[in-house]
């Protein structure tokens, strides 16, 4: 199928990169289908609304940047995209990133990650109740810290 | 808005199946129970509010990305 994208104009999509989001993104709860894209910049990923071409979301793996990221969701979240917690071989999660001028200032939002299930194509956008998650990790900094423990 | 004063362990029914109650009161701290069917989202307002201003945020993010090379990250830092 075809769909006009925010970084990438008209292009080919696969049925099997639409993602529906039943309660929409906070924020933007109208917007309920998106396609997942790989962008051309690792590790990064595109979530593209298929309604509104100029609304997309640079996602990425928190997992990256903070091997020891693990939201802490309410299973009736989980739920809502047919999950358990116990679930892990259907579970993606997903960060959504904000990318200011300066890039190496760019975010993280722990504290909102996208939660998806890989098989039935179905994504939601949870609260973690964790209070360590937070809705900016600076992903450079974060990087760094890891690189120093690992050295 | 509807302002009604509780007590400790006093509550607050809220259409059929929505009950709020104070569980206790320490100084400036009210500790609140809420019991509601499964369907009904509950957060804490400042949670909900910062994550709907980061998306708004993140929804702005130009369409030039960065490219993180994670196994060289070394040469990046100046």
């Amino acid at each position: 199928m075809k769909v006009n994208t925010k970084p990438y104009g008209l292009i080919d999509v696969d049925e099997r990169q639409h993602i529906h989001f039943p309660a929409g993104i906070l924020g933007f709860e109208n917007l309920r289908d998106y396609v997942l894209l790989d962008a051309l910049q690792q590790p990064f990923y595109w979530l593209q609304s298929m309604d509104i071409h100029e609304i997309a979301f640079v996602l990425i793996e928190p997992k990256i940047f903070r091997p020891d990221y693990q939201p802490d969701v309410p299973s009736y979240e989980l739920e809502e995209i047919q999950l358990t917690p116990d679930d892990s071989e259907n579970t993606l999660i997903f960060s959504i990133v904000t990318i200011p001028e300066n890039q190496e200032e760019m975010t993280a939002n722990l504290q909102g990650p996208i939660i998806l299930n890989r098989k039935l194509h179905m994504a939601r956008q949870c609260i973690s109740e964790n209070d360590n998650w937070k809705t900016r990790h600076k992903i450079m900094e974060e990087l760094s810290n890891i690189r120093n423990s690992v050295c | 808005m509807l302002i009604l004063s509780r007590k400790k362990d006093e509550s607050i029914i809220i259409g059929e199946n929505i009950e709020i109650s104070v569980v206790d009161i320490k100084g400036d701290q009210v500790k609140i129970g809420i019991k509601a069917p499964r369907d009904i989202k509950v957060y804490r307002q400042e949670v909900f509010t910062a994550i709907q201003r980061e998306n708004l945020a993140a929804s702005k993010t130009g369409t030039e990305l960065p490219a993180i090379d994670l196994l060289q990250q070394k040469k990046k830092s100046k």
